[in-house]
């Protein structure tokens, strides 16, 4: 941060007076002439927080999807089909069994199982054939599609979040001043919470793991040199097939965290690909903090255009992934091949 | 390449039309009569369908087989020609269609398709390989949000209907026989355009930077020129099949755009092969057949009329897996095989 500071003074000031800007607008009761600008503060912060959460779900998404390329060069294009079967999989099991908890192990389990024969049926008879990869997981992105619409229809269904979680929770932010000159603070859906905080802990996990273990520094070598790792002896077969089953389960447990925020149907599967896509295409390849920060920008500029562009929200989304490719084709994070 | 064959071999080098295999002539009369012996449904629905669907899927071919570029925004640039027919010509939406005069909407659209076809091929030649698959899928996706969701231009969910060929020369150009002609001879000028453009100076040229980018760099070519050139060419070809598209079905909508649509000119052009122009028109003569007539099959074993993209999908898979050259692939290596020979002797062998 700090080297990132002494090459590029001008863009650190600016940053820090964006971050500076935003913070006060979050903390501090507003002025009447800014509300009459922008709206009620609490439509603000509502946008604000479900950037930030739908930010969590896509960074679940999208770190799956940037480690299997990132380290093995392999394109799952179907891994937005995981996401959908793993939401499926998730109402089934909590609709069964009442635990909503439960499903999370069990469809990670699951989801990385097929990540684990995905990889080993499909990938390694492909390995460094990138185009025909991106055909043959979009082929099996179009049956698995089918395959789903059959078992579970066209309708679209809702995970129900258990009691302990469902309902709002009063956050220590001041949303509003009454007549009487009392703050009111912000009321916030507590799921979304817990599973932004837990995708926060997930991301700290990964960091340290991909960062202090022997296993990450495996896996960060063969990012940054394949060759390298498996000429000195590493069975690196089985990195890769326990990185492919993370990935696909970070997948399938984000199924069940999109199912609980919004809604699980055909044609979220593609949605969410697009979402990891444009996510690590913003933030780049192969890096775990530039999907979080592709994951943090995207999902605060579908949420803010939402509120304030409607026409246009979906648009500022790859407005961005567009400037992001003409100024850094590498990806905000990513470095240079 | 063959007329290099030819003169070395001296002689007199023969007519153009003599150097046409005698398949070709065939295929051609069949064609031109297939008017005669064929009823209403077939000219409109089934060979209607497949050159438009090959025009688009041809636009693919040629960036992808020649260009070395796998771009997944042919059938969006096809979209906003359609798109941009509906909104300059007449269409039932009158509040947004202009109207114009069709001599000014038709170039206008294809214009503009091919201007908004080579932004984004200049945006999606910063990238690779894969990358330029999911930037361009993501552009896509965008533009198929974007017009569900303005009404302004776009008319939104409902997009525009009763977009209706021009009356030229006292004739109705959406009756099947005159649609017929009409989408076979843009198939055919395509097909000629890309022959003719794959073995200009142009194409070689794209050929080689396919190839060897650094190479053709160092020779003095100039990369990123060549490859926005071949998007802006393929644009065009897109555009046409877009117009047509929507003659064909009278209406607009963002669903013609959407990430299916967009995923199926991928697998018409992969199906039929990447390597010759002619593999697209194929692969989407099959997918054309599959998708009329196997709601039918189905049904026959008993099964649900709504599996047809299953079957697709296998289908596709099927062929992706084993052979990556499509169905051209396949008939390739099967006349190989049948005339395999001795490498020691040369001769044919059994």
């Amino acid at each position: 941060m700090q080297d990132y500071v002494r090459r590029h003074p001008i863009w650190s000031v600016i940053i820090a007076l964006v971050a500076a800007v935003i913070l006060w607008l979050i903390l501090a009761p507003w002025p009447p002439g800014l509300e009459e600008a922008m709206g009620r503060k609490r439509i603000f912060l509502n946008a604000i927080f479900s950037g930030i959460t739908l930010g969590a779900l896509y960074f679940l998404i999208a770190t799956g999807f940037t480690l299997i390329f990132g380290l093995m060069r392999n394109v799952n294009l179907a891994h937005g089909s995981l996401y959908l079967l793993g939401g499926y999989l998730g109402f089934e099991i909590s609709e069964a069994t009442g635990w909503w908890l439960l499903a999370f192990p069990l469809v990670f389990l699951i989801v990385a199982l097929i990540g684990v024969v995905l990889q080993h049926q499909v990938f390694r008879r492909m390995e460094g054939e990138e185009l025909r990869q991106t055909m043959v997981t979009i082929g099996l992105s179009v049956v698995l599609a089918d395959i789903m619409l059959w078992i579970w229809g066209g309708q679209s269904y809702t995970i129900l979040a258990p009691q302990w979680l469902s309902g709002p929770m009063e956050l220590p932010i001041i949303s509003g001043v009454d007549r009487s000159g009392e703050y009111s603070y912000l009321r916030y859906p507590q799921v979304r919470i817990v599973i932004l905080i837990a995708a926060i802990v997930m991301g700290i996990a990964m960091w340290v793991v991909l960062n202090r273990t022997k296993l990450g520094m495996l896996i960060r070598a063969g990012v940054d040199d394949r060759e390298m790792l498996t000429a000195s002896g590493i069975r690196i077969q089985y990195v890769f097939l326990a990185v492919f089953a993370f990935g696909a389960g970070l997948a399938g447990i984000g199924g069940i965290v999109g199912g609980t925020f919004q809604s699980l149907s055909p044609g979220e599967d593609t949605r969410f690909l697009l979402a990891s896509l444009v996510v690590v295409i913003v933030g780049g390849m192969g890096s775990i903090p530039g999907a979080a920060l592709g994951a943090l920008i995207i999902g605060l500029a579908e949420q803010i255009g939402l509120v304030y562009a409607p026409t246009y929200s979906v648009v500022f989304t790859f407005l961005i992934m567009a400037a992001v490719l003409a100024f850094r084709p590498q990806g905000l994070l990513g470095s240079r091949r | 390449m063959a007329v290099i064959e030819h003169a070395a071999r001296g002689g007199l080098a023969p007519a153009w039309f003599e150097r046409i295999p005698p398949a070709w002539w065939v295929v051609g009369f069949v064609m031109l009569l297939m008017p005669a012996f064929a009823n209403s449904f077939w000219l409109f629905q089934v060979f209607g369908w497949t050159f438009i669907l090959g025009i688009i899927a041809l636009s693919l071919m040629f960036l992808a087989g020649y260009g070395g570029m796998v771009s997944l925004v042919q059938m969006t640039v096809a979209g906003v020609g359609g798109y941009m027919v509906a909104i300059l010509g007449p269409s039932g939406v009158e509040t947004i269609s202009l109207g114009l005069a069709w001599w000014l909407y038709i170039p206008l659209a294809i214009i503009i398709a091919a201007v908004f076809g080579t932004v984004v091929g200049a945006l999606a030649v910063r990238t690779e390989g894969i990358y330029t698959i999911m930037i361009t899928l993501a552009i896509a996706a965008a533009f198929f949000y974007f017009a569900r969701q303005n009404y302004v231009i776009f008319n939104g969910y409902t997009g525009f209907n009763l977009i209706l060929p021009p009356q030229l020369f006292g004739i109705d150009w959406r009756q099947p026989v005159p649609f017929y002609y009409l989408s076979l001879g843009c198939a055919v000028l395509a097909y000629a355009a890309v022959v003719y453009v794959s073995r200009s100076p142009f194409g070689l040229a794209l050929q080689g930077v396919r190839d060897n980018p650094r190479r053709m760099a160092a020779l003095g070519f100039n990369v990123t020129a060549h490859r926005i050139a071949a998007y802006a060419f393929a644009s065009v070809l897109a555009s046409i099949g877009g117009i047509l598209l929507v003659w064909q079905n009278a209406q607009i909508s963002p669903g013609t755009v959407g990430i299916p649509a967009v995923i199926d000119i991928l697998v018409i052009a992969v199906v039929g092969g990447l390597r010759r122009p002619i593999g697209p028109f194929i692969g989407a003569l099959i997918y054309i057949l599959l998708r009329t007539f196997t709601p039918d099959i189905l049904s026959s074993f008993g099964l649900s009329t709504e599996r047809f993209k299953l079957l697709i999908g296998l289908g596709f898979l099927a062929v992706v897996f084993f052979s990556p050259d499509g169905v051209l692939g396949l008939w390739d290596r099967w006349r190989a095989r049948m005339r395999r020979r001795d490498p020691l002797t040369g001769r044919e062998a059994e």
